[in-house]
């Protein structure tokens, strides 16, 4: 058992422990937005540490190029899937007005908003 | 080093566990989008952690497959999806 095995298992904890966090954050938070927080954030960043980890472990193969990839992958899209789904979280208002210390949005956005909106879209 | 990839599996297993309670709760769709997701992600862990555990390389390819069907996925449900007005307390501000 070398460093390099050492590290990993290290990265590879951090990283299922990250996971774990982010479910629980996913059930227990109370709403939309903060499950989107919570989904986006800590999962991401726990599924770099594995893949950093099954890196180290699969050191000097040459489908270390695809774990590569499937980070990139992940960095690049985790953002765009965040932004749609809380922009429609806010659109159809399922976010707590108590939780919220300032609401950016509040000046463009309709406050009976839904179906209409979304379909003028369309 | 057994002991790591226990612990591990563990953990994913019940963090996989508990999206699916979520995943069956709702209350709302873009609840159970999110909840998708996450478990997607956790699956994608738990394949790092079989390729970190098992010296296997082969699964990298699904790894690169996941990330990418997972983010179409996600925006085509987001982008057409029919907003559930219906369901009583899922529009509207919640005081």
């Amino acid at each position: 058992m070398s460093v390099f095995d050492v590290v990993a298992a290290v990265l590879v904890l951090g990283g299922s422990a990250l996971a774990l966090t982010a479910a629980i954050g996913v059930v227990r938070f109370p709403d939309t937005l903060t499950r989107m927080h919570a989904a986006s954030k800590p999962q991401v960043l726990g599924l770099l540490l594995v893949l950093i980890g099954a890196a180290i472990r699969l050191r000097g193969h040459v489908d270390v190029g695809m774990i590569i990839l499937t980070g990139l992958f992940t960095v690049i899209t985790a953002p765009v899937v965040a932004n749609r789904v809380g922009q429609l979280a806010y659109r159809e208002q399922n976010l707590r007005d108590d939780l919220l210390t300032n609401d950016e949005l509040y000046e463009f956005a309709e406050p009976e908003v839904g179906r209409e909106v979304l379909d003028d879209e369309n | 080093m057994t002991v790591v990839w226990i612990v591990a599996a563990v953990m994913i297993t019940a963090a996989a566990a508990i999206t699916m309670f979520r995943l069956l709760a709702g209350p709302n769709t873009l609840d159970r989008l999110v909840a998708v997701d996450t478990l997607i992600a956790v699956t994608m862990c738990g394949i790092g952690i079989w390729a970190a555990y098992s010296l296997d390389s082969t699964v990298t390819y699904g790894l690169t497959a996941l990330a990418l069907i997972s983010f179409v996925g996600s925006v085509s449900v987001a982008r057409f999806r029919v907003p559930d007005i219906d369901t009583p307390g899922t529009v509207g501000r919640q005081p």
